[in-house]
């Protein structure tokens, strides 16, 4: 029996929540004797080579790219985790949830106090995904089995939980590791 | 100008007829609301400055209950009951026919400023259903064509009695009364129905020591009627000894579980026994101040039951000396409610009756600790206080020999929904819900919600349960669901109710609820796999566990027991989990804004090959 694989992806998200991962530090390397990375931006692998365990979802929905990658992992992981306050709830980038879609399009590239654009123009490239209207959490968008919440969730959250789950154990998080005030 | 001074005028008027008291804040409102028809934020701050509170205070007390506005409503309001059972009996027919013929919505008011329409949670007329409340005055089995006729008539008098051209048996006819309602007393028992000579409880009562009334009552082994079933004997005793020099004896007839009828009954054909009941237990506990807490649905009982008030201290069976008795005084006050099924939670009546808003409080202390004012206080259901009537005229053991072993006496059942013959029927503890079925002509039931929302749906299964508080326990509230009924769309019905009555103080119960009722009728519309289930199981629990009242701890019932005794309508509604995007999201309605915005079609999810997904589109390219 090969090794279990286990996916990641950041959606709308800062990179935060990998970096929490990362904070695992040398159980990183315990972490790979249980498992192989697929598709990740931690080893740069950027399509599915086949079936995964884990998917690890950073971020919520923001444009139809992450909705396009959102898909895919659904499709090829049997077992999705919101991993960060993004993913579970939308987070930061839901901030512009409440305002309308090209008003948030003309502060960021032509009122912003900040934006220097002589053109005045809107980057429109057919290459640029479009916008959704609002930023979806991602269990509104694909079924999603666990959610691990904080923001980002701590390293220690997402070790025990991964471990809990590829050893086929209950999870059993100390208060302090879910507690976020 | 001379309106301000109008409304200034009788603003002050009304505070100062009620001594500037903050605790008759809601008699106060009331009054305004009825003759400006809202109360306007000017009033709002003439009652502050008149009783020495915060504006906050006053507008938190208008703002809570549905029968105060600060908008100015019509002259008349109309409110029609939208609960299950007027729905199944064609409510929301006549609503439409309503809002067409007087050209607004529901939650609007007529151009001229003379009608308001609005739906209204059970107005306890479920037995003649659909019904509602035009004004004060009670509307009953109003078809579509009385609903037309019934706005060209406001509209050409303006005066909803006159509506009422047939009365009702019994009281419903009396000249205080004068509703179309009808009792539907189906079948009368020994202990509420029956017939008592006014004073004679009371008289068997004083000849006893206040002691040995709570004995009595403990030996017939009363337990509260009003839904929780706490021996009332227990809460006297508490009540009786609590550390206090007033205290108080309120009944609870809110009234507000939709199904339920019976204090309506009780209050039109037996209010002597009643207020004997309360009489002998403000004896039993010390209490000199009675208070009737009236839902404002059954305002059009109020002049009746003042008149039977008067009566008694005309007898001397309350006032000063009652029935000869030294040192025994007791009278009784009615307060109105406003319009909120929460203020039946005892602590919450007990803020209601005090003039705030009807917010649960903590426990402890209980009522009998600190109630009313801060004072030991007994909340009893109107039927218990009626059975304590029937205990010291007729004899604790008389009484302890009804019913069944672990529940003693009978019980009112309020009837409605899919059966032959809807209304009251007073039977005895240990009656199995399949003999009431029989009699109530319901033998094709396939659910029946007992003790209503905040009760459970339960199914053929369980209908030799016997009703008893150890077993099928219940207010009395008994909704029959013939097999033409789809149960869950009637629990998400319930589930509507429990978000509208929330007291919204505790988030478990204020955003749980609408959590479950979405869950629920995601379930409904085909889109749920079994993993929604089990979130509902759970859901419902945590609700269940973590709310602060009685009202967020029985919430989720509606569907936990249908989730119990119906699982199969639910599976049968499952489809296989998502292995893809979720059927709830709309991909293409997500992208219409941005289509618009950069002039093109989107790159992963073109519109025309609607959710074509990127491995066929590359096909394609
Ligand atoms: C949301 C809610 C609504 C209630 N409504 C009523 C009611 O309308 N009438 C009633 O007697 N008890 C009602 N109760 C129960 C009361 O809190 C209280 O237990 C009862 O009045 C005590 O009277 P008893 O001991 O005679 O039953 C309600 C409880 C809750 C939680
Ligand atoms: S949850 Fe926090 S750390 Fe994670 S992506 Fe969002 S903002 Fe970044
Ligand atoms: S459970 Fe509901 S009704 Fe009761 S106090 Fe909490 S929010 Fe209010
Ligand atoms: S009056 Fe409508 S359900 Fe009771």
């Amino acid at each position: 029996m090969g090794k279990a694989k286990i996916a990641t992806t950041s959606l709308a998200g800062c990179f935060g929540c990998h970096m929490s991962l990362l904070d695992i530090d040398e159980r990183i390397l315990e972490l790979i004797e249980l498992v192989d990375f697929d598709k990740s931006p931690i080893d740069d692998i950027k399509t599915f080579s086949g079936r995964c365990l884990v998917g690890l979802v950073e971020g919520g929905c923001c444009n139809e790219e992450n909705v396009e990658v959102l898909k895919s992992f659904r499709e090829h992981c049997e077992i999705l985790i919101s991993f960060g306050d993004c993913a579970i709830m939308g987070g930061i980038p839901a901030m512009r949830n409440t305002i309308p879609l090209q008003e948030c399009l003309d502060e960021a590239y032509i009122n912003g106090p900040t934006v220097y654009n002589p053109s005045g123009e809107v980057p429109n490239d057919p290459e640029i995904p479009l916008l959704l209207n609002r930023v979806y959490p991602a269990h509104e968008v694909v079924r999603i089995d666990y959610h691990l919440p904080g923001c980002p969730p701590p390293a220690d959250t997402i070790w025990e939980a991964l471990v809990a789950l590829l050893s086929n154990k209950p999870l059993d998080l100390p208060y302090e590791l879910i507690k976020y005030d | 100008m001379s309106q301000d001074h109008e409304l200034e005028r009788s603003v002050r008027a009304i505070c100062q007829a009620h001594d500037r008291d903050a605790g008759r804040l809601l008699d106060i409102v009331r009054q305004v609301q009825v003759r400006e028809g809202q109360v306007s934020g000017a009033a709002l701050d003439l009652i502050a400055e008149e009783l020495g509170q915060q504006r906050v205070e006053v507008e938190g007390v208008v703002s809570f209950y549905a029968f105060f506005s600060e908008e100015p409503q019509g002259r008349i309001v109309i409110r029609l009951c939208g609960d299950v059972i007027d729905r199944m009996q064609g409510a929301e027919r006549v609503g439409k026919v309503l809002e067409d013929e007087l050209g607004i919505r529901f939650g609007e008011t007529t151009e001229d400023g003379l009608i308001s329409l609005e739906w209204t949670a059970c107005i306890g007329m479920s037995d003649q259903a659909p019904a509602a409340l035009v004004g004060n005055v009670i509307v009953t089995q109003l078809a579509t064509d009385a609903a037309r006729d019934l706005v060209r008539e406001l509209r050409k008098h303006g005066d909803p009695q006159r509506l009422v051209r047939t009365f009702g048996d019994g009281n419903n006819a009396h000249e205080r009364v004068r509703a179309m309602v009808v009792n539907n007393i189906r079948q009368a028992g020994p202990v509420i129905l029956a017939e008592m000579e006014k004073g004679s409880a009371i008289r068997k009562s004083v000849a006893l020591s206040p002691a040995e009334v709570v004995r009595a009552v403990k030996t017939a082994r009363l337990r509260g009627r009003g839904g929780a079933g706490f021996p009332t004997g227990m809460k006297w005793q508490f009540t009786r000894t609590a550390e206090g020099d007033t205290r108080y004896i309120i009944c609870n007839a809110d009234e507000g579980e939709p199904g339920t009828f019976k204090d309506r009954v009780i209050l039109t054909e037996r209010p002597h026994l009643l207020f004997e009941g309360m009489t002998i237990a403000g004896y039993a506990i010390g209490a000199e101040k009675g208070i009737l807490y009236l839902r404002a649905e059954y305002a059009y009982l109020r002049s009746m039951l003042e008149e039977v008030l008067d009566t008694r201290r005309e007898k001397g069976l309350l006032g000063a000396h009652i029935c000869g008795k030294e040192g025994f005084a007791f009278d009784i006050r009615i307060q109105l409610g406003a319009g909120a099924y929460i203020c039946g939670e005892e602590t919450a009546l007990i803020s209601s009756a005090e003039g705030l808003r009807g917010d649960p409080k903590n426990r402890p202390p209980f009522p009998a600790q600190k109630g009313y004012k801060g004072c030991p206080s007994s909340v009893n259901n109107v039927e218990t206080l009626c059975c304590v009537a029937r205990i010291m005229d007729n004899g604790a053991g008389w009484f302890a020999q009804l019913g069944s072993e672990c529940s003693s006496g009978t019980k009112l059942f309020s009837v409605s929904g899919d059966c032959r013959s809807p209304g009251i029927y007073e039977l005895p503890f240990g009656t199995t819900l399949g003999e009431l079925l029989e009699l109530v002509g319901a033998g094709d039931a396939v659910g029946v919600q007992v003790g209503g929302p905040s009760g459970k749906m339960v199914g053929p299964a369980d209908f030799d349960r016997e009703f008893c508080f150890d077993d099928l326990a219940t207010g009395g509230s008994i909704m029959v669901f013939g097999p033409e009924r789809d149960l869950l769309e009637v629990a998400s019905g319930f589930m509507d109710f429990f978000i509208d009555e929330s007291c919204g103080y505790c988030t478990p119960c204020r955003v749980g609820n609408v959590l479950l009722k979405e869950r629920l009728d995601k379930v409904r519309a085909g889109l749920a796999d079994a993993s929604d289930l089990d979130y509902l199981e759970r859901l419902g629990e945590t609700v269940r566990t973590a709310s602060r009242c009685g009202l967020g701890q029985t919430s989720p019932n509606p569907i936990l027991s249908t989730l119990e005794n119906f699982r199969p309508l639910y599976e049968a509604r499952l489809k296989s989990p998502d292995e893809s995007l979720l059927a709830t999201f709309d991909i293409q309605g997500a992208l219409e804004e941005s289509r618009g915005i950069t002039g093109r079609d989107s790159l992963h999810f073109r519109r025309e090959d609607g959710r074509q997904n990127s491995q066929e589109k590359g096909a394609t390219a």
